[in-house]
């Protein structure tokens, strides 16, 4: 029963979802490999040799793999897939992006964002944004599976000198081109990686009046997240949205500012440790899932806390 | 330019869903259902780019039952030029659906092929990039942005840490996000024409696709309910819990 785990990176540094991911693999059998393709990959092939539950490392580093296009990232994989009976990658875009293919070239229906490994061929996932858990039993011989990061702590790194096998790029598909990236730059922790995020809704009316809660995050070391009503309304770019169709975050502490609660935001955050809400309207379904509620104005609470943090 | 917008009837946006009482599967007993949001947003882009002059026909298509049609009828009052309906009696997974999409494709051969992302039911997000690995061809998932150019697509991806551009060689498979464009409301004369162009309807058998299920629904339940929180009065009530209660910041 042998695992692939393909590696999420950006050439230099793992993605932390990609340990999230190597933890419900070592729920499922215990001879781990971890894919590492991109180019000059030597720092995440050094990190990765300290990864607890992989065995063997598989390195291809080549130009062909540095912007993880799906179509060249599916036919290397495809073509070390028969000494695998399991292929896992975080469901975040860049697994939600690469893994279907590979399912399609195996005709496997992949099992997406998988919450639980509840036996070899049975895993629980959210359905309909994350209202209903469903408890999925799959009967391909070969499976190949999204893992959600947040319900899987990740592995630890107190391993060394895990084995890498080398292997080289094979021929380029040259149907896509990398043109550009523009990728968010902060000081800030990512908003998937951070111990405690502060999101603003609607109710922050502008997006200037998100540096009410730049100032908080700063003091507190948290990511700033936004609902996806912020998100529509032009307060902040995409990168920022909490919710089921964007990030989605489990930290120590979410403070929810200003949201309403839509089921698609809960989706994205209700996992989190505590949950804070900061709301005018009582009445406001993000209540009913916050440990902690206050109703009060935005404009008058955030420079208080500001104040006494 | 041709262009195929595969579409998928769902359970409106509005719609809370719960599990049945025997837990075998969500209760869909009397819900509204619509086009999925995503699927919207796709044909809004495919009807858009055919209005700047840079494509001769949108073609809508979905496989599912006799109802399917009513979201049919839908895309073609918001501007498909002709629809498909590929009659089955039970809910297709993604790698079947991808097998059925991609016969169609091999009939009809569209330049560019524009899906949603992901359908608001099952939340598995597979179905374009399954059907871009069945036929070969290149893609680019969750996009924001879609410029039509000689030979080719240039398309912005809304990634984790930003955005991503991609170009691919037509014809290619794109799957929208939400801010690629708003969709518009079908007015009521688009409503009338509607009816009167053609849908076709092809039977699932006819095709010869196995769609036989590979995977089995055991349960579907709730998830885990939050404890019930507490109400604070101030600020400084707030930030006394946080630090010596919950023990979150310090």
């Amino acid at each position: 029963m042998s695992i692939l785990v393909v590696a999420e990176h950006d050439n230099k540094n793992l993605k932390g979802a990609t340990l999230n991911t190597l933890n419900a693999a070592t729920q499922i059998g215990d001879e781990i490999h971890l894919l590492v393709a991109g180019h000059e990959t030597n720092n995440v092939v050094e990190e990765s040799q300290s990864l607890n539950g992989v065995t063997k490392i598989i390195n291809v580093d080549n130009e062909l793999y540095k912007n993880s296009l799906a179509e060249e990232v599916e036919k290397l994989v495809i073509s070390i897939a028969a000494d695998y009976s399991y292929i896992l990658a975080p469901a975040t875009t860049f697994g939600k992006n690469l893994m279907p293919r590979i399912a399609a070239k195996m005709d496997t229906q992949q099992i997406s964002d998988i919450i639980s490994v509840e036996s070899s061929d049975t895993f629980k996932r959210p359905i309909y944004a994350g209202s209903c858990i469903a408890t999925v039993k799959s009967s391909d011989e070969k499976k190949v599976i999204t893992v959600r990061s947040t319900a899987f702590d990740a592995v630890e790194k107190t391993n060394s000198n895990i084995p890498v096998d080398t292997l080289s790029a094979i021929d380029a598909c040259g149907v896509s081109e990398f043109v550009s990236e523009e990728l968010a730059e902060s000081d800030r922790p990512e908003l998937t990686a951070a111990e405690i995020v502060i999101s603003g809704g609607r109710g922050m009316q502008s997006g200037e009046n998100f540096h009410l809660l730049d100032s908080i995050a700063d003091k507190l070391g948290a990511a700033v997240g936004a609902s996806r009503a912020a998100v529509d309304a032009g307060f902040v770019p995409n990168d920022y949205q909490v919710g089921q169709t964007g990030k989605i975050v489990a930290p120590d502490l979410y403070i929810a500012v200003g949201i309403s609660g839509a089921i698609q935001h809960l989706a994205g955050m209700k996992d989190s440790k505590v949950i804070v809400a900061i709301n005018k309207d009582e009445d406001a379904p993000i209540f009913q899932v916050a440990d902690y509620g206050l109703v009060a104005d935005l404009f008058n609470a955030l420079p208080e806390l500001d104040s006494k943090l | 330019m041709k262009i195929l917008v595969p579409i998928k009837r769902v359970v409106d946006y509005n719609v809370k869903v719960r599990p049945l009482a025997d837990n075998s599967d969500v209760d869909l007993n009397n819900v509204k259902m619509s086009v999925n949001p995503f699927c919207e947003i796709a044909l809004e882009e495919a009807v858009r780019i055919k209005e700047s002059g840079k494509a001769t026909e949108v073609i809508a298509i979905t496989v599912g039952k006799t109802e399917s049609q009513e979201q049919l009828r839908t895309a073609l009052a918001l501007g498909a030029d002709r629809a498909i309906l590929v009659e089955s009696d039970t809910l297709l997974e993604p790698l079947a659906l991808a097998k059925t999409l991609a016969k169609v494709v091999n009939e009809e051969n569209p330049d560019l092929i524009i899906l949603g992302k992901q359908a608001i039911d099952g939340d598995n997000n597979q179905t374009g990039q399954m059907l871009a690995s069945l036929l070969d061809l290149p893609q680019a998932t969750n996009a924001s942005e879609l410029i039509i150019e000689d030979g080719s697509v240039a398309v912005t991806r809304e990634i984790d840490g930003g955005l991503q551009t991609l170009k691919l060689s037509v014809p290619a498979i794109v799957t929208t996000d939400l801010r690629l464009n708003e969709p518009r409301y079908a007015s009521l004369p688009n409503i009338m024409k509607a009816k009167k162009k053609e849908l076709k309807v092809i039977s699932l058998n006819d095709l010869g696709v196995d769609s036989s299920p590979r995977t089995e629904i055991l349960k579907v339940e709730l998830p885990e309910a939050r404890a019930a929180g507490v109400m604070v009065e101030t600020v400084d009530e707030l930030v006394d819990k946080l630090k010596n209660e919950a023990k979150v910041i310090s």
